[in-house]
């Protein structure tokens, strides 16, 4: 690789990084007013109609716009470093940049200017302005724009390097990419035929139970859209920080393959309170969701091993005593390790969630809200903040500035999202629902029972977002004022076992996307025709907000 | 493929707590009869105000004893505002939205629902303490979804000859649609 073109890489993966760092600033702000706003505390810009504005900001912001353009940014660290080429067509690459960034632009001006509070589900007949729906179809085109520059660049290296194994970064983030694509296809469908045609006006009605299967075909797997390049990152990246080797490389690839599987035919598991939809098919779609724990057991087991031979390799000999030797001072590896104690809980959560009969008593309460905080709210978002701290300098070419608030952020990040996430599932048993404005409900004594777990929560919030302003701080401190030095290089952990490790099937691509793309037709297929085939009634649309 | 001794162990006991929690969620389907509410009956959104049912919610006692409750839910409030049924009876629950999607929760209980305009949702229960319970929209639905609630009052009410005056199980199994 040229120097130019080493420059020119840089260039695209920071390009896309600030802008998932900005996204993340605006939605830490919101975050922390809707917080206090939940204890109750008299704010003098509190209303409902802010605080719904201001809730679909933070879900979009964060879940959609953050997540995707970091994901963008490291796909491309990652297949440039691990595959030793610049990635092509690198003029498709930059556009699918600005096509995201203007999609982005369109629907945060839309909710902001409160034509749009339908919080990051926008189910139908909610109806917000049309350009909150074509500036999210936009976002979507920008990633699959970025999908193909992936595939392709990884299929020149296969060119160029024949016989070759695919190092397992590029593994993970090709399993990222089948999935997503798997994903969008509900959304996209839900967005362009359903819609965008029904907020301008050119049909009357829509079916908001056809647009909630469409919505949940994406929504589900859209979680392991955000998890596997934190896996990746888990896997790859992490167990060098430490200092130690890859536990197993063909278990690694086999969860992955495993997600490319089971990630998309589950969505029903959300519409498990839903009417309209068959008890047989919900029941299908939570089995296939309980199997999707395996990979994510296997991966506990191989990460910690590696860190466990990160601490051996630095002389430990005791049975837990490894834990020491390891860098918790560095907060690349910290926030990781954190990521994935918080990652355990959540798991169990989501099994709860999922399960057929219990999910009716946590279902839309605030249970729900602390469950998907420990997950993508941490597991994936204090791993991505870590990670940053890891590829800044070495895509600036600058020191870490303030790093002292870098070794402190995901210390605070787990306090405050311990306090945030116990308070929220514990007044979610207690029966409070998620996404209210007030939970007071004019003084009735059982929501009484939630007034302390609100303001546990507030605390919690408070803790979050001094961690958050710690994070936006250092990364704008080493983007404009980092002392200039010599980039360290950028390098994945090596697997413990070499060649005899080999599973050559798990490398097939075509093959896992075949069986995938057959299990989302098997899982949906049928429901949706047999959905069609009813007499139904559409809704117009309504924007009461 | 090599996996080591203990990954192996441990692989193994990862498949062993899924096929746990499988076989539980087993039990209860088809051992208790559980079922999340899966109800498949449409109507059309425009006329819920007029409907026949829908259009006079409220409560209706069966000879049985058991009762059956048809609620509209809408922006931002439920009709009716409150709810009496008998205790330790099933109670079906039957709803729908002239507008937006709504949640139906009644706190503290396993009766939950999701009301989407077009369908009608429904599922029965049993409550089996008497007293005064909050009924909660659990779905955003605009600006004045965190005022949108309702009480339900579960009470003794005297039973119909003849019939058991059960109380079996804490609380009921939500049977859906039977």
């Amino acid at each position: 690789m040229t120097g130019g073109g080493k420059h020119a890489a840089r260039k695209l993966a920071l390009a896309n990084l600030w802008v998932a760092i900005a996204a993340f600033a605006a939605a830490s702000g919101m975050a922390f007013m809707q917080s206090l706003s939940r204890a109750n505390l008299d704010l003098p810009f509190r209303s409902a109609g802010v605080y719904y504005m201001s809730v679909t900001a933070h879900g979009v912001l964060m879940a959609l716009v953050f997540t995707t353009f970091f994901i963008m940014g490291f796909g491309y660290v990652v297949a440039e470093r691990a595959l030793g080429r610049p990635s092509v067509p690198r003029k498709l690459a930059w556009a699918s940049w600005w096509v995201a960034l203007a999609g982005t632009a369109m629907s945060a001006w839309t909710i902001l200017w409160g034509e749009a509070s339908v919080l990051y589900t926008f189910y139908p007949p909610l109806m917000a302005h049309p350009l909150f729906y074509i500036g999210g179809a936009l976002l979507v085109v920008g990633s699959w724009g970025w999908c193909w520059v992936m595939a392709r660049t990884w299929m020149v290296w296969k060119k160029e390097n024949p016989g070759v194994r695919t190092p397992l970064p590029v593994h993970g983030m090709l399993a990222t990419i089948i999935v997503w694509v798997l994903a969008t296809i509900g959304v996209a469908a839900e967005v362009l035929i359903l819609l965008i045609p029904w907020s301008l006006g050119i049909v009357d009605t829509i079916d908001p139970l056809l647009a909630r299967i469409l919505f949940w075909w994406f929504g589900h797997p859209l979680v392991y859209f955000w998890l596997l390049p934190a896996y990746v990152i888990w896997y790859t990246i992490t167990p060098r920080i430490a200092g130690g080797k890859l536990f197993s490389d063909p278990l690694a690839r086999l969860a992955f393959v495993l997600f490319i599987l089971l990630s998309t035919p589950v969505g029903f598991h959300h519409q498990l309170l839903d009417p309209g939809v068959q008890a047989g098919w919900k029941l299908f779609h939570t089995f296939n969701t309980q199997l999707i724990l395996f990979p994510s057991f296997v991966t506990a087991f191989t990460v910690i091993a590696s860190f466990e031979i990160a601490g051996r390799m630095k002389g430990a000999r005791g049975l837990l005593n490894w834990l020491e030797e390891l860098p918790w001072g560095d907060p690349a590896f910290s926030s990781v390790a954190l990521a994935m104690l918080m990652f355990a809980v959540g798991g169990f959560g989501g099994a709860i969630n999922a399960a057929y009969g219990m999910n009716a008593m946590v279902h839309n309460t605030a249970w729900i809200q602390g469950h998907f905080h420990l997950t993508v709210g941490t597991a994936v978002a204090l791993t991505f903040m870590g990670t940053s701290y890891y590829l800044m300098p070495r895509l600036t070419g600058r020191e870490l500035e303030l790093s002292l608030l870098a070794r402190i952020q995901p210390y605070l990040w787990f306090g405050g999202m311990l306090l945030f996430s116990i308070a929220n599932h514990l007044t979610g048993l207690a029966g409070m629902p998620r996404r209210v404005y007030d939970a007071s409900y004019g003084g009735s004594e059982i929501a009484q029972q939630w007034v302390a777990g609100t303001g546990i929560s507030a605390v919690g919030g408070i803790l979050l977002f001094i961690s958050a302003a710690c994070y936006v701080a250092v990364m704008l401190g080493t983007g404009l004022a980092g002392r200039r030095i010599d980039p360290e290089p950028i390098e994945f952990a090596e697997p413990l076992q070499g060649e005899n490790g080999r599973a050559p099937i798990l490398d097939r691509f075509g093959l896992w996307f075949t069986v995938a793309a057959i299990l989302v037709i098997a899982a949906y297929a049928w429901p949706i025709a047999e959905h069609l085939s009813m007499e139904r009634f559409g809704s117009p649309g309504f924007a009461p907000f | 493929m090599h996996v080591d001794l203990y990954e192996k162990i441990w692989m193994y006991a990862a498949a062993g707590i899924i096929v746990v929690f499988l076989a539980a969620m087993g039990y209860t389907t088809v051992g208790r009869a559980m079922q999340p509410p899966s109800h498949v009956e449409t109507i059309d959104p425009a006329s819920v105000r007029t409907d026949e049912e829908f259009g006079s919610p409220g409560v209706t006692l069966h000879e049985d004893g058991t009762a059956t409750v048809v609620i509209q839910a809408f922006m931002f409030a439920f009709l009716p505002l409150e709810i009496r049924v008998p205790r330790g009876r099933d109670i079906t629950f039957r709803m729908t939205s002239p507008d937006v999607i709504h949640g139906f929760q009644i706190v503290q209980t396993n009766g939950n629902t999701m009301v989407v305009p077009g369908y009608v949702s429904q599922f029965t229960t049993r409550f089996d303490r008497a007293g005064e319970y909050l009924i909660v929209c659990n779905e955003y639905c605009g600006v004045g979804h965190h005022v949108m609630s309702a009480t339900l009052i579960v009470e003794d009410m005297p039973g119909p000859s003849g019939a058991p005056d059960e109380t079996e199980g804490a609380p009921g199994g939500t049977e859906g649609d039977r």
